[in-house]
């Protein structure tokens, strides 16, 4: 068998796709944030409590309400979606004017919290939420034995990032989105709703991170500190990406996946370190990040 | 960079208040002990708030107030990191006049505050933390390792296993002393059951995503995947090894290390026949389901872990030793502990060794299946029991020198 480096090219393959499946949620995770960081220039802290919140309120809605994964998919980033618009009316509103550090601490403390509260109620331990069982099972593709699941979340998650992009670079609606990010007074001189457009566009981008919250449910343990754990890679996804980048932000997130996978690999120690050696070297070379427009 | 709140070191709940006059021998007339360990993350549902909850049943169940002595409780949340658990400690010891520090999971972070203990001669119970090193090349006269370690949980599930066929193991191992620890203590049983090791793979404290190392365990073709890690990156790894196939695929996992919240928060279906070592579970006998009916009315719910459970027995036999010896100086009382047979409703009768080993009896369990399981918490099942002279390490062995 041929090997590159000691390792089986078959190894190989498989690391690459395991590393493109966990570069699907670093992808999910980092465009919400590109959203809401393009349009409203907040930086959103809470976004790994809110992926916590779509996996929590999914395993709520099957154990309360016996509503399934499928079901789940559909609701549960409508719901957290909507805390997202609360928050934004009543909170993040008032901060558009003042630095970015306000905002910044404000979603933050925000994530404290609400990660403290799921703490309090639900512990560290996790729970068990069920793989849906038309994605139980895999295929042993010869070189890895690929479960459905992950191929599901693969093939969604592109569908979801590309939607997104679509969206919002090629449609009416998205360019309203881009021009009232460019000048507000003058898109609102236009008739267009500007504040209630920016309300939504935050709803968006925590209701992807939902989306990614209940994508994640199957597979790891829903836990209060889930996304805390993760909310520091991804933002270090999308200072690589380049801030407010949407498509940087989309293929930073997988590249940055394989790149991972791979450290796994050969050197599994670096595994959690190798993204910020990345991002260290971005920023010496290019700091608006690999996709982001040097100001 | 793990942004988190920063180190809570609150002093609560003066406990036993009322008597004024303690003995002329316990400094500033109050004995303080503090509970460190992990308040928030992976290791919160073993240890966290519910080994405070039983350092203060300890207290009472003691009966402190009633014999003049007083007694406060300290907590605060390492984080578990040895930089942040150096400085809690030091500043417990140096400001807050802390007389002896209890708990303390992360094996890392235990090293450091075993040393620092040393150097300022107070007292030192670890039930929270796992590597056999504590009574091994770091042992110190002021440290007494509690509750279970690395080499109890090799010995116990390690030749278990290797005695029912599974002779080729591969190491998932957490990077950092405590699976490092797992890791040699539960190659040497291997080896020494005529086993071999294929390969093995370190992955980093709170890893999440498993799949990667999953993948290098199957390509191993080993027939035991053996888990040196604990907490969050145990269920996640057997989770996950469910997802990818492995044990359809004929090999075994062997969680080294698992507590009661682990399988808790698994759920029995994932969790169903894996075996493995405690040395407490609440279903022993009628005092300890007593017990835990009193802890789990405080605790919301959940049911205590191994690690809980010896931070009662531990303060238990701390406050024996203070009293019979007359002073907290922290030398003084863990000689006086080492002395003193211990006895408690939890682990029953033991001793502690020179080394500063807790020696008490440990159980081979089996989870339940769904269907056997008929209440909450009621998860296990008791396959042998491993007698207290075998259980843990024999004294020789482990390289102390004290």
């Amino acid at each position: 068998m041929t090997e590159i480096f000691g390792v089986p090219t078959q190894a190989l393959f498989g690391q690459l796709l395991i590393g493109l499946i966990n570069g699907s949620f670093y992808a999910l995770l980092s465009l919400g944030l590109a959203v809401i960081f393009g349009l409203l220039n907040i930086i959103n802290f809470t976004h790994g409590a809110q992926y916590m919140m779509g996996a929590f309120v999914a395993y709520l809605l099957a154990n309360k309400a016996g509503l399934g994964y499928w079901w789940s998919l559909a609701l549960v980033p409508l719901i957290v979606g909507a805390t997202g618009v609360v928050i934004e009316r009543l909170m993040l509103s008032k901060l558009y004017k003042l630095d970015h550090l306000y905002g910044l601490l404000l979603t933050f403390g925000l994530a404290l919290i609400i990660q403290g509260l799921f703490r309090n109620e639900y512990g560290t331990s996790g729970l068990p939420y069920p793989m849906p069982a038309e994605l139980s099972g895999g295929t042993n593709l010869g070189f890895m034995f690929l479960p459905n699941y992950r191929a599901w979340v693969i093939v969604a998650s592109a569908i979801v990032c590309l939607g997104s992009w679509f969206v919002i670079e090629k449609t009416k609606l998205g360019s309203y989105l881009r021009a009232a990010t460019e000048n507000p007074a003058l898109v609102q001189a236009f008739g267009i709703n500007v504040p209630r457009m920016i309300t939504l566009t935050y709803g968006f981008g925590v209701a992807l991170a939902a989306f990614a919250g209940v994508m994640a449910a199957p597979i790891y343990q829903v836990s209060p500190q889930m996304g805390a754990d993760l909310i520091i890679v991804v933002f270090a996804v999308v200072v690589i990406g380049g801030m407010g980048s949407i498509l940087g932000s989309i293929l930073t997130g997988f590249g940055l996946g394989i790149i991972e996978g791979l450290t796994k690999v050969f050197y599994p120690e670096a595994s959690n370190t190798v993204i910020f050696i990345i991002m260290a070297i971005v920023l010496m070379f290019r700091p608006a990040g690999l996709f982001g427009a040097q100001k | 960079m793990k942004l988190k709140q920063t180190v809570i070191a609150a002093a609560i709940a003066a406990i036993a208040g009322t008597a004024g006059t303690a003995s002329a021998q316990v400094s500033d007339g109050v004995i303080k002990i503090g509970v460190m360990n992990d308040m928030s993350s992976l290791y919160s549902d073993i240890a966290g708030p519910g080994s405070v909850i039983a350092a203060r049943m300890a207290i009472e169940d003691f009966g402190a107030a009633r014999k003049g002595m007083k007694v406060e409780v300290l907590l605060a949340d390492h984080q578990n990191k040895p930089d942040v658990g150096s400085q809690i400690a030091n500043q417990w010891y140096d400001v807050d006049k802390v007389d002896a520090i209890f708990d303390v999971p992360t094996s890392s972070v235990a090293l450091a505050v075993n040393e620092i203990t040393k150097k300022k001669g107070k007292a030192f119970l670890v039930s929270g933390a796992a590597t056999s090193d504590l009574t091994g090349k770091a042992c110190s006269p002021n440290t007494i390792h509690w509750t279970y370690d690395t080499w109890m949980l090799a010995n116990g599930t390690g030749s278990a296993i290797v005695k029912t066929g599974g002779d080729s193991w591969f190491f998932l191992t957490a990077d950092y002393a405590f699976g490092h620890a797992l890791e040699r203590d539960t190659e040497a049983v291997v080896l020494k059951g005529g086993g071999k090791v294929l390969g093995k793979v370190r992955h980093p404290l709170n890893a999440q995503d498993f799949s990667s190392f999953l993948l290098q365990a199957q390509a191993s073709k080993a027939k035991i995947v053996g888990l040196a890690n604990a907490g969050g990156d145990t269920t996640n790894a057997i989770k996950q090894a469910a997802e990818f196939g492995i044990v359809k695929g004929g090999q075994s996992l062997a969680g080294m290390l698992v507590f009661l919240s682990d399988i808790h928060g698994l759920g029995l279906d994932m969790a169903q026949g894996l075996i493995f070592t405690e040395t407490f579970y609440w279903d022993l006998n009628d005092q300890t389901r007593a017990w835990t009916k009193r802890f789990v009315a405080q605790s919301k719910g959940k049911y205590p872990t191994m690690v809980q459970a010896g931070v009662y027995s531990a303060v238990t036999h701390y406050l024996k030793a203070v009293e019979a010896a007359k002073t907290d100086d922290g030398t003084k009382v863990i000689a006086q502990m080492k002395a003193m047979p211990t006895d408690d409703p939890l682990f029953g009768k033991g001793t502690i060794r020179k080394d500063g080993r807790k020696l008490h009896p440990a159980y081979l369990v089996e989870v339940k299946k769904p269907s056997e399981s008929k209440g909450p918490y009621d998860y296990y099942k008791v396959r042998a029991t491993i007698p207290a002279n075998e259980a843990f390490r024999p004294e020789k062995d482990g390289g102390c020198n004290l």
